[in-house]
């Protein structure tokens, strides 16, 4: 008898359960939306932030050069999921023209990973023979993309080398990297005679923070000779951005979870309001106060658990549609979030539902009845 | 022993200055109807409340099937309702989103357990077998009133206590209504109907007749 007055007087005054019901499923939409919005915030941003560049740099403990083989077994270290890009660099001096540049020897597929945010006119060098030049280069020794240039220095062993190239791109930072010319790795190693030393390896993590600090003091711990050192200008203000972001989604998760209550505790009340002879009627055949705070609470408590149900799948669409709009890319569905936000939904509205259920048993059959 | 004693009751507002009742006494013997007449104001709402254990008087003693239920608290008044008195209201006052055999089926719930075959049997008697799945808003004026009787009756109460139950019936309906009256009073039954209206008092054994709180007069109908 119990659920079926409770289903009944749903079903029979779908009208106002119907603005009750939407209030819950509105604050558990966004409830849920705004949850996975959290914890998908630093995924989302963490992609975004590695376009800036790279937040982790490896270079030796020493004064030594680095080992090309010590980041190669750092490289099998890092987690796969966490790892975006990986480049090594190995900088040497050279003349084109007898103006003296930095050359930098290093793996472009790994580049473009860390350094996402290059600007290259032309292309990345795809053969042995290709170089790329910074803008200042450039515009020093008058060479554009096609162009061939004449690389000259003094190799490992004080020989001198003179070396020709194609120009097949021209990159812009607006940093030091327009002063440099990039060729591959092995190029340079076969300029200078020697191979396996490195002067530092850029990282580019999907992680930022503790967990950031974390992995670098892996890193140390098990390659004694490589230094992990954060780029603490990323990893910082990544930190400070995610947390910045995380505590406004929190609060406002919290302000609309406190709407909703209001919502739903007007809307309750206005239920018991025009319900007061039903309470009033079923007090005169005997309804103790606990039954009728067990049939109202039983009916906010229904609406709360349908609400978040509806709120599970409307919040997803909702945080799958700011995803996309936001940061371009789509969200996965965390199936935790389907209990958590059915239990806040059913607490929000159980709680909201209190003060109305008191005044409901305030209600004295005796003035009611008589239409007092 | 009579079934309900009502002694020297009073029921004082506003700090003693309004007297809804003033020293009104009234015995109902197990099986009698009872009629309590008077106009509005003469305390004829206040005496069914108390009766009805919706209400404590302010001073003297109400004691119902032997028991002093005066100084009784809110929750033991409210089983004492539950078991012993069925109420039938003017406004009929039924819940608008249950059928007519959910609503009798209520008071079943509220004093032990739902059983819709009796359920079914009481408004059967009152001759709405037919309209059991109707919504109250289905029903006419005379048939919802006759599931409030159904629902009064459900519990085998001591007591029907009756508030104007034709005040809002047209004549055929009123008839109706009161010829539920008289065959439950040829049952054995005890009812007492509080109204204004002599011709449903006169169907009562005795009126006792109220004006501005007292006990008045009492009227023998010769029933």
């Amino acid at each position: 008898m119990f659920l079926k007055m409770i289903t009944s007087s749903l079903i029979r005054r779908r009208s106002r359960m119907l603005v009750a019901l939407l209030a819950v499923a509105i604050g558990a939409t966004i409830l849920s939306g705004l949850v996975t919005i959290y914890y998908d915030v630093p995924r989302q941003m963490g992609q975004v932030f590695r376009s800036y560049g790279a937040n982790l740099l490896l270079t030796s403990e020493n004064e030594n050069p680095l080992l090309s083989e010590d980041v190669d077994y750092t490289r099998n270290l890092i987690p796969a999921d966490k790892l975006v890009g990986l480049t090594p660099l190995r900088y040497e001096t050279v003349r084109i023209n007898n103006l003296p540049f930095m050359a930098c020897g290093t793996d472009f597929a790994g580049l473009k990973k860390t350094s996402p945010y290059w600007l290259v006119t032309g292309d990345y060098p795809k053969d042995d023979s290709s170089i790329l030049i910074g803008q200042s280069v450039a515009g020093a020794v008058a060479a554009g993309i096609g162009n061939t240039i004449v690389l000259t220095g003094i190799d490992s062993t004080g020989s001198p080398f003179s070396e020709k190239f194609t120009v097949s791109g021209i990159v812009q930072t607006g940093g030091n990297e327009e002063e440099c010319v990039y060729m591959n790795l092995s190029e340079l190693e076969k300029l200078m005679k020697n191979s396996g030393s490195l002067d530092v390896a850029e990282c580019s993590l999907a992680s930022s923070g503790s967990e950031l600090e974390s992995i670098a003091g892996m890193i140390e711990l098990n390659v004694p000779l490589v230094k992990a050192r954060l780029v603490k200008r990323l990893a910082k203000s990544e930190g400070t951005v995610l947390k910045k972001l995380q505590s406004l989604v929190y609060i406002v998760t919290l302000v609309v979870l406190l709407l909703t209550m209001v919502c739903v505790a007007t809307t309750m009340m206005a239920v018991v309001a025009e319900r007061r002879q039903e309470v009033a009627l079923k007090k005169s055949l005997g309804a103790s106060n606990q039954s009728i705070v067990c049939e109202f609470l039983g009916e906010g408590l229904f609406l709360g658990a349908v609400g978040g149900v509806l709120g599970v799948f409307l919040g997803f669409m909702f945080a799958q549609s700011v995803s996309v709009n936001v940061f371009s890319k789509s969200i996965s569905f965390q199936p935790l979030l389907v209990p958590v936000t059915i239990l806040a939904s059913v607490l929000v509205t159980g709680l909201a539902c209190l003060l109305p259920v008191r005044s409901a048993t305030e209600v004295d059959p005796a003035l009611v009845l008589k239409g007092e | 022993m009579a079934l309900l004693e009502v002694k020297n009751v009073s029921k004082l507002y506003s700090g003693g200055s309004v007297k809804a009742l003033n020293d009104v006494s009234l015995t109902v013997e197990k099986g009698e109807w009872l009629a309590i007449m008077g106009p509005s104001g003469s305390g004829k709402s206040t005496m069914m409340n108390i009766i009805g254990c919706m209400d404590k008087p302010s001073m003297g003693q109400v004691i119902l099937d032997g028991k002093d239920i005066t100084q009784e608290s809110g929750k033991r008044l409210t089983q004492i309702r539950r078991d012993k008195i069925g109420l039938v209201f003017q406004q009929f006052h039924l819940v608008n989103y249950l059928t007519a055999l959910e609503n009798v089926m209520v008071a079943q719930y509220y004093h032990s357990m739902p059983d819709e075959k009796e359920a079914m049997e009481a408004l059967e008697r009152v001759g709405l077998k037919e309209r059991a799945k109707h919504l109250p808003s289905q029903l006419s004026g005379g048939e919802q009133q006759r599931v409030c009787i159904a629902r009064a009756l459900i519990n085998h109460p001591e007591i029907i206590l009756a508030d104007e139950p034709t005040g809002n019936l047209d004549e055929a309906n009123e008839n109706l209504v009161i010829d539920i009256f008289k065959k439950l009073h040829a049952e054995g039954r005890t009812i007492i109907v509080v109204t204004h209206a002599p011709e449903v008092a006169s169907f009562a054994q005795r009126t006792i007749v109220l004006e501005h709180g007292k006990y008045s007069k009492e009227i023998k109908n010769n029933n």
